[in-house]
C-alpha cells in the first residue's frame, strides 16, 4: 500500500520534473531560437564570473530572478484575490494535464509491473479536454481581475478563441478513438505498436503489400486528423500564429498588461508548459507515443523476419527516450512555428475554427467510419 | 461506511441552499446560478440512486439533465441581456410591469 | 475509518460552503467562481460514486463551458450596483429553505441502508457501459436532446442580438 504510493509519487515527481523543466528550456530555445532565426545574437548580456553559456545564464538564471523578486503589484480597483488566483489556475491546469500522458511502456522491477504513466483513467483523454476547458478560467478571471480595458478585450477574445478550438480540438480526436476503439492513452499507444498489416483484413491484399510494413501509427491512419489537431492545439496555447490575444503589438500584451513579477512568470511558465503538453498529447496520438518502430517487448522484430533481443532495461530506456525525442521534436517545431509565419486577425481565427476545422473534422469523423466499416 | 441516505441528506442541503438563493436574492445572474445549484443536487441523488441500485439510467438521465441545464442557461442568459438591455438593471423588482 | 469515509466527509463540507458561498457573496463575479467550485467538488463525488465518465462530463461540459459563459455574460453586463438587502426576504427565505431540507433530509433518511451491489463490478459507470445504454435504450431522448440544444443556439442567438 505504500509502496503503491511510492511508487505513484515518484512518477508524479519524475513527470513534473521533466515538464518544468523541460518548460524552461524553451524559454531559451525560443530567444535563442528566434535570434537564429532572425540573424542576431539574442540575449547574451548576464554572465557569471565571465561565463554567458551562449544566453542559458541569462534566461534560466538572471529572468526568473528578475521575475522573482519584482514588486507585486495588483491594479488599483483590481480585485485581489482573483488578480492572484489567475495565474494559478493557468499554470495548475497547464501542468496537470500532464498525469494521462504515457512515457514508456511497463517497467518490471522484480515482481512488481509498473505502467510508466502517473495515473490510468479509464476515461483517459477526456480528462485532458476537461482540464483544458477549465484552462480557459485563468484568462478570464485575469482579464477581469486588472480593471483594465485592454486586459478585459485581450481576455474575451482568448478565452472565446480557447472555447472554439476546444470544440475542433476534440473532433479530430474521434477518428483515432474509434480506431482503438478506447478512450485510455496507454492502450492508444500500446495499439499504436502493431503494423498495418496485421490490421487489415485479408482481402486487402493490395494495401498489405505497399503499406503494411509501416507501424499503425496515428499519423499513417489519420493524416487529415493530425492536421487539425496540430492546428486546434496550436490555437488553444495561443501562441503564433493565433496570438491576437496577447497581440504585443496590438492590445499592449493582451490579458497579461497588468501582470509583473511572479505572477506574470507564472503565465509564462504556464504557456511553454502547454506547448510540452500539446507536444506529449500529439506524440501519444499520432506518434505512436513511446513506441520505436517494431520494438517489442523484448526486442526488435523487424518485418523482413531479422530479430534483436534486448534485455528489459534496454527497452524501456529506449521507449522512454524515444517518447522524449518526439516531444522535443514537436516543442521545437511549435517555436518554428511562432517565427515563422505572421498571426491571424481575429475574424480570421473564428471563422478558420468554426468554418474550416469544425467541418473538416466531422468529414474525417464519417469518412473514417466508412472506412472502418469497409475494411472489416 | 458512507451509505446512501449520506449522499440524499448532501443533496438535500445544496438544494435547500438553492432555494434561498432564487427566493433571497436581487440580481438575475445569481438566481440564475441558484438554479444550477439545485439541479446539481438533482443530479448527486440520480447519481448516487444509479450507483445503489445498480442501475445505469440514472446516469443516461443525468446526461440529458445537464443538457437540458446547458441549453436553459444559454435560453436565461440570452433573455437577461435582452431585457438589462431595455431597464439597465438586474433587479427582478425593477421587472414588474406584468404584476397585477 | 477508510479513505472514502474521510474524502466524503471533506468534500461534502467544502460543497456546502461553496454552495453557501454562491448564495450569500456580495460580488458576482465571486459568486460565478464559487459555483464553479462547487461544480468541480459535485464531479468529485460523481467519480467516488462510481460514475467516471458523467463526472468528467460535468467537468468538460458545466464547470468548463456553461460557467465560462456566465463569466462572459457577467463582465459584458458589469454590473455594479451593489443590490439591496432585504433583512424580512432573507429571514423568510432562510425559514423557508431550513424547513425544506429539514424536510427532505427526514423524509430521505430511512432506518435501513442499503447494500451496495455495485461495489465488485469495476465497469460500471464506464464509457463503454454509458454509451451502450444511452445509444440503445435512450436513444430517440439522445436525438430529441441534439435539437433541444440546436433550438437552445438559435434562440440565443435571436434574443440576444442587438436590434439593427
Amino acid at each position: 500500500m505504500i509502496v503503491d504510493i511510492g511508487i505513484v509519487a515518484a512518477k508524479a515527481f519524475l513527470v513534473l520534473f521533466m515538464v518544468l523543466n523541460l518548460a524552461g528550456i524553451l524559454g531559451w530555445i525560443e530567444r535563442k531560437g528566434s535570434a537564429l532565426i532572425q540573424d542576431r545574437i539574442g540575449a547574451n548580456r548576464a554572465s557569471i564570473f565571465g561565463l554567458a553559456g551562449m544566453g542559458l545564464v541569462n534566461t534560466l538564471i538572471a529572468d526568473p530572478l528578475k521575475f522573482l523578486t519584482k514588486e507585486d503589484f495588483v491594479p488599483p480597483q483590481g480585485d485581489k484575490f482573483l488578480h492572484t488566483l489567475a495565474p494559478c489556475m493557468a499554470l495548475f491546469t497547464a501542468l496537470v494535464t500532464f498525469a494521462v500522458i504515457p512515457f514508456g511502456d511497463v517497467l518490471v522491477l522484480g515482481e512488481r509491473v509498473i505502467n510508466l504513466q502517473v495515473a490510468n483513467l479509464n476515461i483517459g483523454i477526456l480528462y485532458i479536454f476537461a482540464i483544458a476547458s477549465l484552462g480557459v478560467y485563468g484568462i478570464v478571471i485575469g482579464a477581469w481581475a486588472s480593471n483594465n480595458k485592454f486586459s478585459l478585450l485581450g481576455g474575451v477574445r482568448g478565452s472565446a478563441q480557447m472555447i472554439s478550438y476546444e470544440v475542433a480540438m476534440g473532433l479530430s480526436v474521434i477518428g483515432i478513438l474509434m480506431i482503438f476503439g478506447t478512450l485510455e492513452l496507454q492502450e492508444i499507444a500500446r495499439g499504436q505498436g502493431t503494423l498495418i498489416r496485421d490490421m487489415l483484413p485479408e482481402s486487402a491484399q493490395f494495401l498489405k503489400s505497399t503499406i503494411g510494413w509501416l507501424p499503425a501509427w496515428g499519423i499513417f491512419l489519420q493524416p487529415l486528423a493530425f492536421l487539425l489537431f496540430f492546428t486546434a492545439a496550436v490555437a488553444e496555447t495561443k501562441r503564433i500564429p493565433f496570438d491576437l490575444p496577447e497581440g504585443e503589438s496590438e492590445l499592449v500584451a493582451g490579458y497579461h498588461v497588468e501582470y509583473s513579477g511572479g505572477k506574470f512568470l507564472m503565465f509564462f511558465a504556464g504557456e511553454f508548459a502547454e506547448i510540452v503538453t500539446a507536444a506529449g498529447l500529439m506524440t501519444t496520438l499520432f506518434f505512436g507515443g513511446w513506441q520505436v518502430p517494431y520494438l517489442m517487448r523484448d526486442g526488435f522484430h523487424f518485418p523482413w523476419g531479422e530479430t534483436v533481443l534486448l534485455p528489459h532495461l534496454g527497452v524501456v530506456l529506449l521507449q522512454v527516450g524515444a517518447f522524449t525525442v518526439k516531444v522535443v521534436f514537436f516543442c521545437w517545431l511549435q517555436i518554428l512555428l511562432r517565427w515563422s509565419v505572421p498571426r491571424f486577425r481575429y475574424d480570421q481565427v473564428m471563422r478558420l475554427g468554426w468554418k474550416m476545422l469544425l467541418p473538416l473534422a466531422l468529414l474525417n469523423v464519417v469518412v473514417t467510419a466508412i472506412v472502418i466499416i469497409a475494411v472489416q | 461506511m458512507v451509505t446512501l441516505n449520506h449522499y440524499l441528506v448532501l443533496s438535500a442541503v445544496i438544494f435547500a441552499i438553492g432555494v434561498l438563493g432564487v427566493l433571497a436574492r436581487r440580481n438575475l445572474i445569481v438566481v440564475l446560478m441558484s438554479i444550477e445549484l439545485m439541479l446539481n443536487a438533482v443530479n448527486l441523488t440520480f447519481i448516487a440512486f444509479s450507483r445503489f441500485l445498480a442501475s445505469m439510467q440514472g446516469q443516461v438521465i443525468v446526461l440529458f439533465v445537464m443538457a437540458v441545464a446547458a441549453a436553459e442557461a444559454v435560453i436565461g442568459l440570452a433573455i437577461i441581456i435582452s431585457v438589462f438591455r431595455h431597464r439597465r438593471s438586474l433587479d427582478p423588482q425593477d421587472m414588474q410591469l406584468l404584476k397585477w | 475509518m477508510d479513505a472514502s469515509v474521510i474524502v466524503f466527509y471533506v468534500v461534502s463540507v467544502l460543497l456546502v460552503l461553496t454552495s453557501l458561498m454562491v448564495v450569500f457573496m456580495r460580488n458576482v463575479v465571486h459568486c460565478a467562481l464559487a459555483l464553479v467550485a462547487a461544480l468541480f467538488l459535485i464531479a468529485v463525488l460523481f467519480l467516488t460514486l462510481n460514475a467516471p465518465m458523467v463526472g468528467i462530463l460535468q467537468v468538460l461540459v458545466y464547470a468548463g463551458a456553461i460557467m465560462v459563459l456566465f463569466l462572459f455574460v457577467i463582465m459584458f453586463l458589469n454590473p455594479t450596483a451593489l443590490e439591496p438587502r432585504h433583512r424580512l426576504w432573507w429571514g423568510l427565505g432562510s425559514l423557508a429553505a431550513l424547513i425544506l431540507a429539514g424536510g427532505l433530509a427526514a423524509l430521505m433518511s430511512n432506518g435501513e441502508s442499503l447494500a451496495d451491489p455495485v461495489a465488485a463490478n469495476e465497469a460500471f459507470g464506464s464509457p463503454e457501459m454509458l454509451a451502450k445504454s444511452l445509444f440503445t435504450d435512450f436513444v430517440l431522448p439522445f436525438e430529441i436532446a441534439s435539437v433541444l440544444l440546436l433550438v437552445a443556439i438559435v434562440g440565443a442567438v435571436v434574443l440576444a442580438k442587438r436590434e439593427p
